[in-house]
């Protein structure tokens, strides 16, 4: 027993041996063995870097930092002086040759030098400094200016130019506010002439930044200068016309894939690429056509296939082409930049950069890839293939973006200068600028002000981007201008009816009368607080400021003598969460083009679209306050509260004018249908019952009076004249509860009291 | 992976106790067995084993295996790096050609040890870990080529990550000695520490011709922009410090400075803004009294409170980060890591990656001049932007800042973003942490437009047999004055569809549509719905409580005047 017992255990023992070394032994050649494979079956034949199994050092040492802190004993200070004398002239940054104390905190003000007797200035700068004047940015006082901006005419400074502006030097070195270009801002469209076309100004700019067309990447000082887009003589001062896009089609291949329609320069700067162009025309889909018969003397230099091409030439219509062609071909000329570049942006042709060297328009801020094709003229064969190679999801995204990209910053030369100075002012201004997606997303940069908050979300635009919604509960605001003398006012009513809500968060009376304030026990008890404010110069202006007051995402926006009820508020407030960038509203207004007056009509009457809604009841993002306070002109705003009127129509043309969208009509109670229906089949002219509720006719309103109509025609136009076009788009549609007017139980109605007559 | 191991390592078997008399069958039985799991055994490992040790040889492989080079005094010196430098001048492009994958390839030199003529080596330190771990990332990546000559871009194997350990005359010769040197075309170094008492330029002070050069610490003036690209001071204790992602939110500290090595002009500035504003400020310096070693790393002290570093970050909303000797700072990658919204005083200073990252989202920017300023700027921002950057500031570490791979990538990812530019990731890829990718909307038809009438619309019916219900349907929609083109999808494989031109007349049908008052029928639908959602992982549909219809609706109002009189009149 006692041997049998020792063999077991001795058994047992070379068992467990056995299975340990087993288990051990599968274990490496498996772990060796895939390893292996991995090598056989991966892309790439063996382990190219060796895995070193020495303990290596690490490339920083603990106390390496401190160390070298003994080393500097130049303060920061000094430091930063330095660099102010090092970094001059070519390599001019904001921190070397701009004096940030110019410009005070959140107020980035601009001077124009007053214009001189005989010195002509060409249209295209006139307008420049006319849009500068007349801009919010705009100071007279150069004492508290940031930004300087000669009335020298600096945009052509070809010297065999009709416009070049001659003794350029000695003119600038007189101004007295030069020193040395500090804080200056010269544009400038043509640099250089023939033979070489360098950027050369043929003046010292001294430390002054460039906004400057077709600007190349060498002279070029990031974050300084600005590169502006080429626009010819023509460009539109304000407005300009929308993008060519006018829907989306699927697939979005249009009957050309690559175009392009321009000269050739045989010899010279700029020439090769041109010249290489035929090699890849294939008179089907991709139609590059050049000529050479441009200047005086072509005959003299023209080569063996000018002939040729020039036939070729003639037989395509380059409008005809730009509209039909999925890429435009946009290589550069004698110098970077290119009128075909906004032509091509404009008609949705995504353009096909061949430019090498070429600092993009805004590159600062526009994502370029997202609206471009980047070539390289190295890679010109490459082209057809590569925008081929583009997927069709990305071709309408790339199409889309071109046309946002052409209406935020380029449509007009004020949007183009504008865009400038915001370029500039969200450098000097540092905290408060905009990120890479305002800039890049609807409805940009110009719209989007990052005074407002620096927290995207605090803005209507960027909900679904950043996959958030907006804060669900709304803060009414009613604009009171009558005294509180009974408890039976239409004001009290409509508190209560407001207040009950569930979205309601808190009321806001701004008391706009003249009139001291109520005592508080007059207003009503209501479950949520009721705060109120004593108007700012009782004006109507007032009703749009951005209150601190104002916490919500949405402003309900009232008129004391309102009639609403709380289902018909709650009801548009469910709407406004789908549609946060819209103005959400009950009556509806609508413009026409009068062809007789050659002007902008208004009308009340019931049609069969509309393009505002009142705001005396109307739901919308409170960005909106912000923007109409501090985007619009005081000449508009001024005139507002000088007819105590048309308030209402600046904040739809605003708000359309930010998105390019109608505003929303909700339904409404139908409470005096007898009285309207009076009205409108006598078919009244002027506008006697401008509101749907006849409140107006028991006392004095500034509704009724008669001129009030007029005023509002005179606003629209007004106010289309500043913004440069009509901002106002029509809609057919309006939103009614699911299952409203529909022949259901009215128990199963979420909003049944809409209905009720 | 971890799971299915889990099932390998169970024990053997508890041996039984039993009768004597079978006790021999059994220890029989079980030594044949035994026997055959030798067998086995010997079998799996012998033939591998040579394999694996082969493999292994190669694993233990020595840097000091590696070739030694000597240079010889009189050896080219590359010019210093050209400042006028871009992608169109200085980079061969062709190199890189055009394939489906828009893909660069990356070929890395393999290692050499180089000496001066009297042996010394170029560099104190040789290879760093980190730079091994870089080159390790890029050998193991998509990018990687071991083909010299269909290489797009070249990555020496000489380590200039830190310039205080480089002789740069020495080091300069050997990169010119490299075979495909050529000028630095195309050629990628990558330097974290650069330049050296006293001023401490902030570019990689080697001679490198045309090299590009990814960088950490560049200015505004020696960055040359779309070429070189900035990248971050990568922080050991990025690898050796596990901080667990906090939820963004207040935190016990409003600012929270924690560099060791501050100017004293800056420190006394940062102690002046803590007497104003007291509990709100926590100013660390480095600890006088602890005993010497590792661990000093890894605590900062207050008036003789110790406090663990860097997981004190994590109590702070702002943590600043103050340029020292350099501009580029480890410090950033601690504080990104923990989530601390980073307030960044290092003027001209050129942040990493600020060709693809959104700064703006994750951190402020403040000039050096307005640090007084600090707290007031900070106060001012809202407490959802707050939130919003700590969160960034994170997802910004996890993704480009957590190890030599990660930052590795991102540059290479760059230059190929630059070569390909049509193929370049998108500002969102770059920039939206996982969260908001998932939770976001991003419509393909983004542009805000009102359609014009002209273009009309398409019809689309699907039909299976019911060629009345078929006929009806065209002949009512065919009066439709938008309607462009009709298309009727025959889905039914057993009929052919009704040829010829018919005519379309309505016939007399039942009105009601019986299908969808089918009771099987909403099953059916209510189980896609479910099915449509698990696959989804998220339920995509929202609820409106409104529908369109036109302005005057239902309105007490002439018919006749309505564009559309007809609706909802069923």
């Amino acid at each position: 027993m006692q041997a049998k017992k020792r063999y077991l255990i001795l058994l047992s023992a070379g068992t467990c041996l056995v299975l340990l070394f087993y288990f051990g032994g599968v274990q490496l050649p498996s772990s060796g063995r895939n390893r292996h494979d991995r090598s056989h079956n991966g892309y790439r034949p063996d382990q190219p870097w060796p895995h070193f199994s020495d303990p290596l050092q690490q490339f920083l040492l603990w106390d390496q930092p401190d160390t070298e802190e003994y080393n500097i004993h130049i303060s920061p200070r000094q430091k930063r002086d330095v660099n102010t004398s090092v970094y001059k002239g070519k390599r001019c940054r904001m921190d070397s040759c701009f004096d940030f104390s110019a410009c005070k905190r959140n107020d980035f003000k601009v001077y124009v030098y007053p214009q001189q007797k005989g010195e002509k200035i060409s249209e295209s700068y006139q307008n420049i400094l006319s849009i500068v004047e007349g801009s919010r940015f705009y100071t007279t006082d150069p004492g508290q200016a940031c930004l300087f901006i000669l009335s020298l005419d600096t945009l052509d400074r070809d010297s065999l130019s009709p416009q070049y502006v001659h003794n350029l030097k000695t003119k600038v070195q007189n101004l007295h506010l030069w020193n040395n270009g500090r804080n200056h801002l010269i544009f400038n469209l043509y640099s250089g002439t023939w033979p070489d076309y360098t950027e050369d100004l043929g003046f010292d700019i001294g430390q002054a930044m460039l906004a400057k067309a077709s600007i190349s990447t060498e002279i070029f000082r990031p974050n300084f200068d600005v590169s502006i887009p080429l626009f010819s003589k023509e460009h539109p001062r304000t407005g300009g016309d929308r993008g060519y896009l006018k829907y989306n089609s699927i697939p979005p291949f249009r009957k050309y894939m690559l175009v392009f329609k321009g000269k050739r320069y045989l010899t010279g700067i700029g020439s090769d690429t041109r010249n290489a162009l035929y090699h890849v025309h294939n008179q089907e889909d991709v139609v590059l056509l050049t000529t050479c018969k441009h200047g005086k003397d072509w005959q003299k230099h023209k080569d063996a296939r000018c002939e040729k091409d020039n036939a070729e030439y003639d037989k395509y219509d380059y409008r005809e082409m730009l509209h039909n062609s999925t890429f435009c071909l946009v290589p550069r000329g004698r110098r970077l930049g290119s009128f075909r570049f906004l032509e091509a942006l404009q008609a949705a042709c995504v353009p096909v950069m061949l430019s090498n060297g070429w600092e993009l328009p805004f590159s600062e801020i526009i994502n370029w890839n997202t609206a471009a094709v980047i070539g390289d003229e190295r890679l010109l064969l490459q082209i057809p293939s590569t925008v081929r190679s583009i997927h069709q999801d990305k071709i309408l995204a790339l199409r889309q973006q071109t046309q946002f990209l052409w209406e935020a910053y380029f449509s007009s030369v004020e949007k183009i200068v504008l865009t400038t100075l915001e370029i500039i002012q969200d450098r000097v201004l540092q905290q408060e600028s905009r990120s890479t997606l305002m800039w890049n997303s609807h409805p940009g940069g110009l719209f989007a002000l990052p005074q407002y908050s620096a927290h995207l979300g605090d803005f209507p635009f960027y909900y679904a981007t950043l996959g958030i919604k907006p804060y669900p509960k709304f803060t009414a605001v009613i604009h009171a201008v009558t005294p509180l003398v009974s408890q039976s006012q239409p004001i009290l009513k409509l508190l209560v009816s407001v207040a009950k809500s569930q979205y309601c968060a808190q009321i806001i009376v701004l008391w706009n009368c003249d009139k001291p304030l109520p005592a508080k026990h007059r207003w009503p008890a209501t479950s949520v607080p009721v705060i109120v404010i004593e108007g700012e110069n009782k004006v109507m202006s007032s009703r749009f400021l951005p209150y601190e007051t104002i916490v919500t995402d949405a402003v309900l926006s009232l008129d004391e003598d309102t009639v609403l009820s709380t289902t018909e508020v709650d009801f548009a407030f469910t709407v406004w969460q789908s549609f946060p960038e819209r103005l959400v509203g009950y009556p509806a207004r609508s413009h026409f083009w009068d062809s007789n007056k050659e002007r902008w009509g208004y009308t009340s009457k019931w049609t069969n679209d509309y393009s505002m809604v009142l705001t005396g009841a109307a739901i919308y993002h409170r960005y909106y306050h912000f923007l109409y306070t501090n985007f619009l002109p005081a000449s508009l705003k001024g005139m507002v509260d000088q007819l105590a009127n048309c308030e209402d129509i600046l904040m739809n043309f605003l708000v359309s004018a930010v998105t390019k969208l109608p505003p929303i009509k909700v339904t409404q109670k139908k409470q005096y249908k007898e009285t309207m229906m009076g009205q409108v089949c006598v078919n009244l002219t002027n506008d006697l019952f401008e509101r749907w509720h006849p409140m107006t006719s028991s006392r004095a309103s500034r509704w009724a009076d008669p001129d009030h109509f007029a005023q509002r025609q005179t606003c629209m136009n007004k106010f289309a004249n500043w913004f440069g076009g009509m901002p106002l788009v029509h809609s057919q549609m309006r939103l009614d509860p699911v299952l409203f007017k529909d022949q259901v139980s009215i128990l199963r109605k979420k909003y049944r009291d809409i209905e009720r007559l | 992976m971890c799971a299915s191991g889990k099932y390998s390592s169970r024990g053997p078997a508890l041996i039984p106790r039993m009768k004597t008399k079978h006790r021999i069958y059994y220890i029989t039985l079980f030594s044949v067995v035994l026997l055959g799991l030798i067998a086995t055994g010997m079998f799996q490992f012998w033939p591998h084993s040579i394999e694996s040790t082969a493999d292994w040889g190669l694993d233990r492989r020595s840097v000091h295996d590696a070739p030694l080079i000597r240079l010889p005094v009189s050896n080219p010196i590359p010019e210093r790096g050209d400042l006028s430098c871009r992608m169109h001048t200085c980079f061969d492009v062709y190199r890189c050609g055009y394939n489906p994958k828009n893909r660069i390839k990356v070929y890395i030199y393999p290692l050499q040890r180089f000496v001066d003529e009297v042996g010394v080596p170029i560099s104190s330190t040789g290879l760093s870990r980190e730079y091994n771990n870089l080159l390790s990332a890029i050998s193991d990546s998509e990018f990687y080529t071991d083909d010299v000559t269909r290489a797009c871009l070249f990555v020496p194997s000489i380590d200039v990550l830190n310039q205080n350990s480089l002789r740069i005359r020495e080091t300069a010769q050997a990169l010119a000695m490299l075979p495909r040197w050529d000028k630095g075309m195309n050629h990628l170094l990558f330097n974290m520490l650069p330049g050296g008492p006293p001023d401490y330029n902030t570019a990689l002070d080697v001679p490198r011709d045309r090299a590009l050069l990814a960088g950490g610490g560049f200015s505004t003036w020696t960055y040359r922009q779309g070429y070189d690209v900035s990248i971050p001071v990568y922080s050991p204790l990025s690898a050796d410090v596990e901080l667990p992602e906090r939820q963004p939110g207040p935190r016990r500290y409003f600012i929270l400075s924690s560099q060791t090595a501050i100017h004293r002009e800056y420190r006394a500035e940062l102690e002046r803004l803590k007497e104003e504003n007291g509990e709100a400020l926590l100013l660390l310096d480095k600890c006088s009294n602890l005993s010497q070693g590792v661990a000093s790393a890894r605590k900062r002290c207050y008036k003789g409170q110790v406090f663990d570093y860097p997981q004190i970050l994590q109590e702070s909303s702002f943590c600043v980060v103050l340029r020292g000797a350099r501009l580029g700072q480890a410090t950033l990658s601690d504080v990104l890591q923990a989530g601390c919204v980073p307030v960044i005083l290092a003027d001209s200073y050129i942040l990493p990656f600020s060709e693809v990252l959104d700064w703006k989202r994750a951190s402020v920017v403040i000039p050096e001049e307005k640090l007084p300023e600090m707290y007031t700027i900070l106060k001012s921002i809202p407490h959802r932007q707050v939130e919003e950057m700590q969160r960034q500031a994170r997802w910004f570490w996890d993704a480009y800042f957590s190890s030599m791979k990660a930052i590795g990538m991102t540059t290479l990812q760059i230059i190929n973003d630059r070569i390909y530019p049509y193929a370049a990731c998108t500002y969102e890829q770059w920039n939206n942490p996982p969260l908001v990718k998932w939770s976001s909307v991003n419509s393909p038809l983004f542009l805000p437009l009102i359609p014009p009438r002209s273009p009309g619309f398409t019809a689309v019916v699907l039909t299976y047999d019911r060629i009345e219900s078929l006929f009806r349907v065209i002949t009512e929609i065919s009066k439709v004055p938008s309607l462009a083109k009709l298309l009727v999808v025959w889905n039914n494989q057993n009929k052919s569809p009704p040829e010829g031109e018919k005519k379309f007349k309505c016939p007399e049908c039942t009105a009601i549509d019986g299908l969808s008052l089918d009771q099987t029928h909403m099953v059916e639908r209510s189980e896609c719905i479910n099915k449509f959602a698990s696959v989804f992982g998220t339920m995509p549909l929202k609820v409106v409580e409104h529908r369109a219809d036109p302005v005057l609706y239902k309105d007490d109002f002439p018919e006749k005047l309505k564009s559309f009189p007809n609706i909802g009149s069923l």
